[in-house]
């Protein structure tokens, strides 16, 4: 792709087969990209009403997906505020994670000691499962918000803080040379060149970050177990499992994916927008 | 680094405008720049990258270093820029220097890609703390003198290696430096380009009369850029002869297809194959 290159407009466009095989293709692409998993969805939908209406199994072991969805638009005012308090808590604990991800990020690449002295404790909170963690967590922090963002945060700052140190080391090295040559400040070094080279890498992390802080606020309120007024989604799945209203088990979990899935496209939404301009994995070109 | 001396005093004076300069004087009368004296560089205490290189740069020259891969040509330009230190020897300017006298074109463009043109070559203006509006000029002015003043708000990507390579250079430039270091930089590009792109730099070294230090592998090259020509060999790396081209700028095509300066790829390619053959 060069724009030195004449893009003096041709009147008649000569399509050949190659030219024209491709953008069938594209035209398949574009069509199946959203007709294919729609396709899977309905498929998937009606056997599962098929196999509970053949086999004639009783709602509270595996309820209809019309059941499902009636249960849906019934609780909705229930399970809609539950949601509201999952994605405030997931939210947070995305955005300290980000806080906490890139200023320890860049406390590393600034000192190589401060690096070697903290970096093995962070893998160490990475690797340990969040479900042994959480209850102590529960037991030394008094506020139930703050205990639930502290697990959501220990699971998703692991990704923001290892892929932002690896984008703040990658910076070209001859731009390096060229940032030291010039007599950058360390302040300027990081601004004009660590942090834009680190970028792609960030977001890389926050959209693995963003998954996983809702996971941790969801198994966070599976431990705290605390209910009324601001219990989340995670708790009402455990409440309606102890009632056994299945149906209602089942709308909480399809609201809890649906958050991940707007969570991640809006992550990767704004991805795209910050990459968009320069970076190779926002181009499109031709195949 | 030292305080600056009467040349850069008298550059401050001229301000940064890369208004054409005069012509240099002959290569015996030019005044000094810059002093290599009794270099040596030793890696990992027993690589010797350079043994004993002494070389003096007057204002005004354009000198090739020649040489085999590993003669230490890049590892000098390093030491010049301050990359790294000699393990004996030393370099002095005349009258000191500060960041702004020197400007580096590497072999690869080196730009960074989430910037657009004109705000890659306000760089080092920007590590000074101009803003853009107070030097938009002078980038639009170095861009001018690329030939991409068009490609200001263009982002890398969209530019061929060529543009890019110019675009290098105007970021180079463009705080008017005394002294631009090139290392091998259209070594990655095609022979049309490379022969445009020499015509060019001459050009633009006649404009803002700078000093350059140019490290190559091509004979043909340093004959048709240079003044001087210091070959070096490798092993321990060290300056074996230098050549003078004493022919008059502009040099144009005129210039390629004569027998002087088929006389003088001879000398300079005699010279790389001794260096070779001591290397040997």
């Amino acid at each position: 792709m060069s724009i030195a290159e004449d893009r003096g407009a041709d009147p008649a466009p000569i399509v050949d087969a190659d030219e024209a095989r491709r953008a069938r293709a594209r035209r398949l692409d574009q069509i199946g990209k959203w007709t294919l998993p729609a396709l899977v969805l309905l498929v998937s939908l009606f056997l599962w009403d098929r196999v509970v209406v053949w086999n004639e199994i009783p709602h509270y072991i595996l309820p209809g997906p019309g059941l499902v969805f009636e249960t849906l638009i019934k609780d909705w005012a229930m399970l809609f505020d539950a949601a509201l308090v999952t994605l405030q808590i997931t939210l947070m604990a995305l955005a300290v994670a980000v806080l906490g991800g890139v200023g320890l990020a860049i406390l590393f690449t600034q000192s190589r000691w401060i690096e070697m002295s903290f970096y093995p404790y962070a893998v160490i909170l990475q690797v340990t499962p969040i479900v042994a963690i959480a209850p102590l967590i529960f037991i030394y922090v008094d506020s139930r918000i703050a205990g639930l963002l502290l697990c959501a945060w220990l699971v998703a700052f692991f990704p923001v803080l290892s892929n932002t140190t690896l984008g703040l080391n990658s910076a070209d090295h001859n731009l390096r040379d060229l940032f030291r040559i010039m007599g950058a400040t360390r302040w300027q070094r990081l601004r004009y060149l660590q942090l834009p080279s680190a970028l792609p890498y960030f977001l890389g992390g926050l959209r693995i970050a963003g998954g996983l802080s809702l996971i941790g606020a969801v198994v966070a309120e599976y431990v705290a177990g605390t209910g009324g007024i601001g219990s989340g989604l995670a708790f009402r799945i455990l409440e309606a499992g102890y009632r056994l209203n299945i149906p209602r088990m089942f709308a909480a979990l399809i609201l809890i994916a649906g958050m991940g899935v707007i969570i991640f496209a809006g992550l990767s939404f704004l991805s795209h927008m910050l990459l968009r301009k320069w970076h190779e994995s926002a181009l499109k070109r031709e195949r | 680094m030292m305080a600056g001396g009467s040349a850069r005093a008298t550059r401050k004076r001229q301000g940064t405008n890369l208004m054409p300069s005069q012509t240099p004087l002959p290569l015996g009368a030019r005044p000094e720049l810059l002093k290599m004296e009794g270099i040596d560089k030793t890696f990992n205490g027993d690589v010797v990258a350079l043994k004993g290189l002494s070389l003096q740069v007057n204002e005004g020259d354009f000198i090739s270093l020649l040489g085999p891969s590993g003669c230490g040509k890049s590892t000098a330009l390093r030491l010049i820029a301050e990359l790294s230190h000699p393990t004996r020897g030393r370099i002095t300017w005349a009258g000191g220097h500060d960041t702004g006298d020197l400007g580096v074109v590497f072999q690869e463009p080196t730009l960074m890609p989430w910037a657009t043109v004109a705000e890659n070559v306000w760089l080092p203006f920007r590590l000074r703390g101009a803003s853009y509006a107070s030097v938009k000029d002078e980038v639009l002015q170095a861009l001018r003198l690329v030939g991409l003043e068009r490609f200001q708000t263009v982002y890398p990507r969209e530019l061929s290696g060529g543009m890019k390579m110019r675009v290098s250079i105007a970021r180079a430039m463009v705080t008017r430096p005394r002294l631009i270091l090139m290392d091998e930089p259209f070594a990655a590009l095609d022979e049309i380009t490379r022969f445009r792109l020499n015509n060019d730099l001459l050009a633009l070294k006649e404009k803002i009369g700078c000093t350059v230090i140019f490290v190559t592998h091509s004979v043909f090259e340093s004959v048709f850029l240079s003044d001087r020509i210091v070959v070096m060999a490798a092993r321990p790396g060290r300056v074996i002869r230098e050549l003078t081209v004493d022919e008059s700028y502009p040099r144009d095509e005129d210039f390629r297809t004569s027998s002087d300066y088929a006389a003088h790829c001879r000398s300079a390619s005699d010279a790389l194959h001794e260096a070779m053959g001591i290397a040997a």
